[in-house]
């Protein structure tokens, strides 16, 4: 299962910070976040379930490559960090 | 008077109630995050604050208990589409309207980018106003200071709650008389200044930064657009510009007396370029003659040295008439409790102030 970290700002609306969901695309992986923690969802993604603009995934230390489709690989032992960009604030 | 106002600012909302002959500002709530707006149901006391978080998106709060407690309800959102026709997503909620007093929980939400939401069960759930977003002038609408277009104002009237005026930056006044299912243009008189000139009455195309009825009469309605101020005495069928206006006509707030719809407020401002005070010194323009003369108001108001911008949400009037809040861009807040005759400093320190709003 891959773990999932959310930032420390996403604690103050959510609280958990960080669990273990399964899939093997970014997307597969948000899909499964928001319905373990359907509160987050709108925090993470806009109302067209895209990738809110000042929101960042690094998954194993890499910067998501495809904010369009989610389409990044994600293995079992990835540990995928979502944070806010310091834009946006 | 009222007793208690509510301002929403850049770094939260704050709760400011009156404590015999001085206004206590109280802890806010929502410390760092902008609140766009505020509005406290005067049918049952809920208080909803709308928030614009800059990564996480905008989110709404409910509290019944005066800001004690809060839980956040459900945001509008618009209808998911298919990926190739790239779909509305919400900006800014930028406006909350509550229904009459016989729609007990109907409440209206203004959004940008241009969509009218309604809730009927006090905001638990939200449905898009397909008639209007399906204009096909809608798609013309254009961003008036934020990139995209967005609804700032609506008008119910008290004694039919089918009636329903709103104002759009830009795209101009529509009118329903049916809740909603339909709507017209209601820019007739309207002038716009920043387009070629054919297009300059185009109900669409018109700024229209504020409109506001009178509780007791709405049939008349004001408006500070763009590059001037209007006023339509039969609910926006044909608008009338009131020109000659000193020291300006640009502006972004105002404020209609509840019993008396001749009596209007107005902050001007030196227009679109700089927005700033009128030689750097504020004051309030006021008219109790339907906008036949104005005069301006500036008794404790900066009379030097000051840059403050009053927003669109930015000036309440109470029930009474009598007393009026505004707050600025610079954090500073004053209240007159004289029909604007007199201007108390509520506070000076403020974050920036997007919206004020009097508990009735």
């Amino acid at each position: 299962m891959a773990r999932i970290v959310l930032t420390d700002h996403l604690n103050r609306f959510i609280d958990v910070q960080h669990f273990d969901v399964q899939g093997t695309t970014l997307q597969e992986i948000l899909n499964a976040a928001f319905l373990k923690h359907p509160s987050l969802k709108s925090y993470v993604v806009d109302d067209q379930g895209n990738l809110r603009k000042h929101i960042m995934v690094f998954i194993d230390n890499m910067l998501l490559t495809d904010r369009e489709n989610l389409s990044d690989i994600v293995q079992p032992s990835s540990e995928i960090y979502i944070m806010q960009a310091l834009s946006g604030g | 008077m009222a007793d208690r106002l509510w301002v929403a600012t850049r770094k939260g909302l704050f709760r400011i109630d009156r404590n015999k002959d001085t206004w206590r500002i109280n802890p806010p709530s929502f410390l760092g995050d902008p609140v766009s707006y505020v509005l406290q149901d005067p049918r049952d006391g809920i208080v909803y604050a709308a928030l614009d978080l800059g990564h996480f998106g905008v989110k709404l709060h409910r509290s019944s208990d005066a800001g004690a407690h809060w839980e956040e309800i459900t945001t509008p959102a618009y209808p998911k589409t298919e990926p190739e026709e790239k779909g509305a997503s919400l900006t800014l909620l930028w406006c909350l309207a509550a229904g009459i007093i016989d729609q007990p929980g109907q409440l209206w939400a203004g959004t940008i980018p241009g969509g009218l939401f309604r809730s009927d069960n006090r905001g638990d759930s939200w449905v898009l106003n397909n008639a209007l977003w399906n204009l096909p002038e809608r798609k013309e609408w254009q961003g008036g200071g934020y990139d995209e277009p967005g609804i700032h104002s609506i008008c119910i009237d008290p004694q039919n709650g089918a009636c329903i005026t709103i104002g759009v930056s830009i795209g101009g006044v529509w009118h329903s008389h049916n809740g909603g299912e339909s709507w017209q243009p209601r820019g007739n008189g309207l002038r716009a200044a920043y387009v070629p000139p054919e297009l300059s009455k185009i109900n669409h195309f018109q700024d229209a930064h504020a409109i506001r009825s009178a509780a007791t009469d709405p049939d008349t309605l004001w408006c500070q657009h763009h590059n001037g101020i209007f006023v339509s005495k039969n609910g926006g069928e044909k608008w009338t510009e009131l020109l000659n206006v000193a020291p300006s006509v640009f502006g972004f707030a105002l404020a209609v007396h509840p019993h008396h719809p001749d009596t209007a407020w107005f902050v001007p401002a030196v227009k679109d370029e700089t927005r700033v005070p009128v030689n750097a010194r504020l004051v309030v323009n006021r008219t109790r003659d339907g906008g036949k003369t104005f005069e301006s108001l500036s008794k404790g108001l900066p009379e030097k040295q000051c840059y403050d911008l009053v927003y669109r949400h930015g000036l309440d009037v109470d029930k009474t008439g009598l007393q009026l809040a505004m707050g600025s861009t610079t954090g500073n807040l004053w209240i007159s409790e004289n029909s604007g005759e007199n201007w108390q400093e509520i506070a000076t320190h403020l974050p920036p102030i997007y919206a004020v709003h009097f508990s009735e």
